[in-house]
């Protein structure tokens, strides 16, 4: 998109051909994935980071025959080890060498943006700066010359407005002018404060060839003033016992030099932008501190926290609900017609398979993507405004008492939408307790497919009170994900609390490139998880209740759901039910499906609802929808259960205290039903 | 003339501005309060200081929530005129 610019300053032409490989990187907040799509289009590649669970997206662009690829590293404040993101990014610079490093920072927060550039400086790459926002400073009276800025850092800085793709082609040319020639880059580096400076030099001294490629003693000593453990244990591993002793002693004498270190580089941004910008005085109230006054306050927080929360949903089912329809009358029930018609001549097995294992499963996954599409979006569009993380704010009061903070709010409010993105979303959260409660409690968060189920369901058997009862039972949802979350905080997580420490970015107007992606990436998480996994397993299901025929009554999976009946009979529930509860493992939404086939009477014109509602009790009806709304998680939350926390045992231990969970609620609900002997 | 408190940040109230005169929670700590802005010597200002819950404080032009744990870790000087009393 930015290719038929010509060069202006053309670089070495007797490399044409050659391949640059670009860093793209920039604290979170600033605008680089705005960035990253202006440059790469969909020329994007998508995928995690070898054995981390960090995405990771490259992409490529082309420049007068000039190859670059661009690779987006994970947003991060600082590069000592502190979180996984941060390893990533040094590990990328240090190992794989990339030709240039682009920083983007927002000009509105200039100094503490410019405090991963001192970090960067001191890597073996080239640096060129990219000050997004410019027009957002502007707005908060905030005035940036970059050349100023350029002359003093003593490297390239480009002025941008991504979302209005303003300079961001100078500055791809910038950064494939440096990377050509190299050798021009000489920034103006931020040096260690003078108490340390001797300390510095020692360790660096005790360094000295021991430190492998493509490692240098002045960044690994640098580090280990900080205290950086990655880089603690790499030296101590390449040290010999002596030698390492005497750098350890050291340290512990100089154990105050990462305030310093700290200090340090702040004061040479306070150098370096002390002539470039202009700061308004204090005082002057923004649009960000007005809107702020409601939606961070405790009281008028939380009210609208639950309006905007009550909008999203009656926005989801209002616009979602009629195309969901549609969709399953009007594109699969015609298509499964299609089939049956154009397969009249082949084996009926086969027939079947396709037709109600293949677009069954199919048919549920497509139209379960236009209920998804609406409430990503809209979370999308709050996430975008800035809001969804003052929401996070707001709920960190009650998030401490599960044991977790504000953060683990986001993925948990996906999860009304699908739990599969819930899950994967839990990256958020830094520590590794909170980040594995999160994706425990996850599962409880009624998902759209559950909810359908609700409203489906519980007016055949509760009339007037449908709604009541839906209510009713979605509270009880999270109620459980509450109690659940204390017992593990006071239990098996007890004294793991991570420091909660958020950024709250100025608000500002959502960018439709950026909610377009966001509303894509979750979409794409559901189907291509979600999708394969339902497809295959509504295939074994079809199996399994075809086989060995002739009917469902005589299939292997009826045949197992008889053998629950003893458990089924506790909850009110007949082996109908239980093998409906089965098959909600392969999609939630699968209940009602099956549910439809065992309780068809063959009859045209009446539904299995009726029958249902002539043969099931309300309270048996309650029973089987508190448990189908607490059941295991369906199976492609459990594959992204597996694939998040890398750990058999704790996706077992999740799955397997939902189903306990589930079955109690359904035991208490019927025996406290027939005891009170209502709707029996 | 100004005379200097030493305090806690969450024993500020809203509206207060102080300086960061030491961070009490280790090398990790601080190397993460470093990238978020907050470092030894820099003005930090309460926006929001609840009963419960998290703080949220603005330094260096960022708005930044800061649970009670976090910000009972964070030294600051105040200055005289900044004393709650002070404050209109």
């Amino acid at each position: 998109m930015q290719s038929n610019e010509p060069l202006k300053h053309a670089g070495n032409p007797t490399h044409p051909e050659r391949n640059i490989v670009v860093g793209l990187a920039g604290q979170p907040n600033v605008g680089k994935s705005t960035i990253f799509n202006l440059l790469t289009g969909l020329r994007q590649h998508v995928g995690n980071w070898p054995g981390k669970t960090v995405e990771r997206k490259e992409g490529s662009l082309s420049r007068d025959g000039t190859h670059l690829r661009i690779v987006d590293l994970p947003g991060t404040y600082s590069l000592t080890a502190n979180s996984e993101e941060e390893r990533i990014t040094r590990d990328f610079i240090v190992h794989k060498e990339p030709d240039v490093v682009v920083m983007i920072a927002d000009a509105s927060a200039l100094e503490r943006n410019l405090y991963l550039l001192a970090e960067l400086l001191v890597l073996p790459a080239p640096v060129v700066l990219g000050l997004n926002m410019m027009d957002v400073a502007e707005g908060q009276g905030i005035h940036i010359e970059p050349h100023v800025l350029a002359a003093a850092l003593g490297l390239p800085v480009i002025p941008l407005v991504a979302t209005r793709n303003q300079g961001v082609s100078k500055l791809i040319a910038t950064a494939e002018q440096l990377a050509r020639e190299p050798a021009s880059f000489r920034p103006v580096r931020p040096e260690i404060a003078e108490p340390h400076r001797d300390v510095l030099a020692q360790v660096r001294t005790l360094l000295i060839e021991h430190v492998p490629a493509p490692y240098r003693e002045d960044w690994i000593a640098l580090k280990l003033l900080e205290g950086d453990r990655e880089v603690t244990d790499k030296v101590q591993s390449w040290l010999p016992e002596n030698d390492w002793s005497s750098i350890a002693v050291l340290l512990k004498e100089h154990e105050d030099a990462v305030l310093d270190i700290a200090s340090g580089r702040y004061d040479w941004i306070a150098r370096m932008v002390r002539a470039a910008v202009m700061h308004p005085s204090l005082g002057q109230i923004s649009l960000t501190d007005r809107l702020d006054r409601i939606a961070v306050h405790p009281l008028w927080g939380l009210l609208l926290l639950l309006a905007m929360f009550t909008l999203v949903f009656w926005l989801t089912f209002t616009v979602a609900a009629p195309i969901q329809h549609w969709l399953d009358v009007n594109v699969v029930e015609q298509l499964q017609g299609w089939l049956a018609v154009t397969l009249a001549n082949a084996p009926p097995r086969l027939v079947d398979l396709l037709v109600h294992g293949v677009l069954g499963g199919a048919g549920i996954v497509v139209t379960f993507v236009p209920i998804l599409v609406v409430f990503f979006t809209a979370l999308a569009f709050l996430e975008d405004t800035g809001y969804l993380v003052r929401a996070a704010y707001v709920m960190d009061r009650f998030m401490h008492l599960l044991g977790l903070h504000g953060k683990s709010f986001l993925p948990l409010f996906l999860g009304f939408g699908c739990n599969v993105p819930a899950v994967m979303g839990a990256r958020v959260i830094d520590s590794q307790s909170g980040r594995l409660l999160t994706i425990l409690l996850a599962p409880l968060v009624p998902c759209s497919a559950r909810l359908l189920i609700l409203a489906l369901l519980t007016p055949v058997f509760f009339g007037n009170q449908a709604v009541l009862v839906s209510w009713g039972l979605v509270s009880l949802n999270m109620l459980v994900l509450a109690v659940v979350g204390i017992a593990l905080n006071h239990t098996v997580f007890r004294g793991q609390h991570a420091a909660f420490i958020m950024e709250l970015p100025l608000y500002h107007l959502p960018n439709l490139q950026s909610i377009g992606h966001s509303v894509w990436n979750n979409t794409w998480a559901f189907l291509r998880k979600a999708g394969t996994i339902i497809l295959l397993v509504s295939i074994i299901v079809w199996a399994l209740s075809s086989f060995p025929g002739p009917d469902v009554e005589q299939s292997y999976l009826a045949r197992f759901g008889q053998s629950l009946t003893p458990i089924g009979q506790l909850m009110g529930m007949d082996w109908r039910m239980i093998v409906a509860l089965i098959s909600s493992f392969v999609a939630k939404e699968n209940a009602i499906a099956t549910l439809g086939i065992l309780y068809a009477t063959g009859e045209e014109g009446r539904g299995f609802t009726e029958t249902m509602a002539a043969v099931v009790s309300p309270a048996t009806a309650l029973s089987f929808l508190a448990v189908t709304m607490l059941f295991i998680p369906c199976v492609a939350t459990v594959a992204v259960m597996h694939q998040e926390t890398r750990s058999w045992r704790w996706t077992l231990f999740g799955v397997l205290l939902l189903l306990l969970i589930a079955l109690s609620a359904g035991v208490i609900v019927y025996q406290g039903a027939r005891w009170l002997g209502i709707g029996v | 003339m100004l005379k200097q408190q030493k305090t806690f940040l969450d024993r500020l109230d809203p509206g207060m501005r102080a300086v960061v005169s030491e961070l009490r929670g280790g090398r990790g700590f601080a190397s993460r309060l470093a990238g978020m802005g907050i470092s030894v010597g820099c003005q930090i200002e309460v926006l929001q200081n609840p009963a419960h819950g998290s703080l949220l404080v603005l330094v260096r032009d960022t708005r930044i929530a800061l649970g009670r744990g976090v910000a009972s870790k964070i030294l600051v000087r105040v200055s005289d005129r900044e004393q709650p009393d002070a404050v209109e």
